[in-house]
């Protein structure tokens, strides 16, 4: 169990003008399973490679349980990088792949077959040792590269990218494989995506990362709730942005005057609540109360997506099918958001 | 109809096949042909189709101490060696830094390496004579084979060069990151990938270097005498049995070679390693 601190690492790349990696700061409690979400280009994969000692940041610490780890080299860690293409070894079988780590720690051979064996059938491949890895599909090779990562019981393990090669059904079962073997081993981990249910549904913790900088680090919930700034509200999505002015627990703007909840941004700034904290017609609750006219509906299946107007201004709203059964374009609605759901963020 | 076309397919790859074994035994074999026939002959004269008489008289003098077959035929190999290692541990590094990396001047650096396979050796020996007696190198087998080296590197650092630009370095990393120490990662990841490249590159230093003549008369000074050197002189005093029995001597190396490595010269394995798809 370990805690790793990164702090103030910047890294700027020789000949390049912008940092790719811009004072980024934040600490993962031990055992914890933390994501660096971002777009490709944001600096995550080479926060990872700093952390996993294969590149040397410009300024800046990394410590595990305080202590500076920057002198020590990236084999004599105690962290193991997985990288997002796998990258097993071609040219030794699935068992030596797995093997591998240990081999370098000069483990005894009997040891090594019995710890690979024991690996295999946890990342669900029993009896694969024999194959070659180009014998196998790009789900199990993931398997066998986060086997090949655990069976030395790293200190911190870091993951690259782990499912974005992946099809859908398989990111879905190997993103619960990671979150079982994560809960069991009790590994620290830090993984980095560009895809924000991946963070939200494994991560303890979520860094937001743009530009080379870390936007907000908070619990998952809080980025749906209470996006720190417009770029983290745009990157999550699907954000209603409606512009006014807030005094006094009030937000006055096209859509009524709405109450927001304590601690809410005063001065003028952009309403912001998410589609599906909208409520309709018999549904609709007393707080922030709206007349609506329906201008577009849209079946999801789990959801219908509906756009409504105030006015000039349109929002969105996602809601039970059965709430906006009957409904057409041009009816008259009640809408309603509760204070809770409600945020101000500055222009 | 499927089987007409088949059987057509199969026709013509079958003279295609004929054809190019043909060409291949005109160019290859036929030359050899009358190399052989004089090793054994004892006098060969126009018109007879051949020798009246048969002898062994030139393969025991080739194979006696004072024809300096044998010292020669070391000397050929150890030169030829040395310049093949030297070739390896000069070329390896140069081809990882043209494959992989983009740097200013590259296309100039690229350029002055193939220099040597386009400029006729003699004119660049020339100059370089002046210079090795100037270091002490000249009339020495360390001369003539570092002078070697400018034929053989040419070909090695292109080969190693094509294996790198299809190398992924994230391999390296991943062994780094798994507790592979600088040195165990060569061993275990680097090295296997690009062996198939070093031995392709490694035959080609060795024939390259085998096969020199100028260079090694005009460094060695007429001291270091290696086969190609000793064959000379036997064919200028009119020795075509000796020749022939040289001749056969030397060329075998370079069929044995062949023969061992074919298969990393197939074109399955024209990639000559690197990581390519797994």
């Amino acid at each position: 169990m370990t805690r790793v601190n990164l702090d103030h690492l910047t890294k700027t790349y020789a000949g390049q003008r912008e940092p790719a990696l811009n004072d980024l700061s934040l600490e993962v409690a031990s055992g914890e399973l933390t994501a660096l979400l971002g777009p490709s280009g944001c600096g995550k994969t080479t926060a990872m490679k700093i952390i996993a000692g294969l590149l040397t940041p410009t300024s800046g610490d990394v410590r595990f349980d305080g202590r500076s780890v920057m002198h020590e080299k990236a084999e004599k860690r105690g962290v193991i990088m997985v990288f997002q293409n796998h990258l097993l070894f071609p040219y030794m079988s699935v068992a030596d792949n797995v093997g591998f780590g240990l081999k370098m720690r000069k483990t005894d051979p009997a040891e090594i077959n019995r710890q690979v064996v024991e690996m295999l059938e946890l990342v669900q491949l029993p009896g694969f040792g024999e194959r070659r890895p180009s014998a196998l599909s790009g789900g199990q090779q993931q398997r066998v590269a986060l086997a090949r990562a655990l069976i030395v019981r790293p200190d911190v393990l870091l993951l690259d990218e782990p499912l974005s090669n992946l099809d859908a059904h398989l990111r879905l079962e190997m993103r619960d494989l990671i979150r079982r073997l994560q809960r069991e081993t009790g590994i620290t981990t830090i993984f980095v995506t560009h895809d924000q249910e991946e963070a939200v549904v494994l991560a303890d913790k979520v860094g937001l990362m743009l530009d080379g900088e870390l936007k907000q680090y908070d619990k998952p919930e809080a980025f749906y709730q209470r996006p720190a700034d417009m770029a983290t509200a745009r990157f999550f999505g699907g954000m209603n942005f409606i512009a006014g002015t807030s005094s006094g627990g009030i937000f006055d703007s096209p859509l009524g005057k709405m109450r927001v909840p304590e601690g809410a941004l005063a001065g003028n700034g952009f309403l912001t609540f998410r589609p599906e904290n909208i409520r309709i017609g018999d549904y609709a609750g007393d707080e922030n109360r709206m007349e609506t006219i329906v201008s577009d509906l849209i079946y999801l299946g789990t959801h219908t997506r509906m756009t409504l107007r105030v006015g000039e201004t349109e929002i969105t709203a996602l809601v039970n099918p059965e709430a906006a059964n009957g409904l057409t374009a041009g009816d008259h609605l009640v809408a309603s958001v509760p204070t809770t759901a409600l945020w101000v963020l500055a222009r | 109809m499927f089987n007409f076309t088949t059987a057509t397919t199969n026709r013509l790859s079958g003279s295609f096949r004929f054809l190019t074994g043909a060409v291949l035994i005109t160019w290859l074999v036929l030359p050899l042909v009358p190399l052989a026939i004089w090793s054994f002959a004892k006098g060969w004269f126009f018109p007879d189709l051949l020798p009246k008489s048969w002898s062994m008289r030139a393969w025991d003098y080739s194979f006696s101490q004072t024809s300096g077959v044998l010292d020669s035929l070391g000397l050929s190999i150890g030169i030829s060696l040395a310049a093949t290692i030297l070739s390896i541990i000069v070329g390896v590094p140069a081809g990882r830094a043209l494959g992989m990396y983009r740097f200013r001047g590259k296309e100039i650096v690229e350029l002055f390496i193939l220099a040597p396979t386009i400029v006729p050796g003699i004119a660049v020996a020339l100059g370089i004579h002046s210079v090795f007696i100037g270091l002490g190198l000249s009339n020495s087998v360390s001369g003539v084979i570092l002078v070697h080296l400018i034929p053989t590197l040419p070909y090695m650092i292109l080969v190693m060069a094509s294996v790198f630009a299809n190398y992924d370095p994230a391999f390296e990393d991943q062994a780094r990151s798994l507790g592979a120490s600088a040195l165990k990662t060569f061993w275990h990841v680097t090295l296997p990938a690009i062996l198939p490249g070093i031995i392709v590159g490694g035959l080609f230093a060795f024939l390259v270097s085998w096969s020199q003549y100028i260079l090694t008369l005009l460094i060695g000074g007429g001291r270091v005498v290696t086969l190609p050197l000793l064959l000379f002189n036997f064919a200028a005093a009119g020795r075509n049995d000796i020749t022939g029995a040289i001749g056969m001597i030397y060329i075998l190396p370079g069929i044995l070679i062949l023969l061992a490595t074919a298969r990393h010269l197939s074109g399955r394995n024209g990639a000559v390693g690197g990581f390519g798809k797994i």
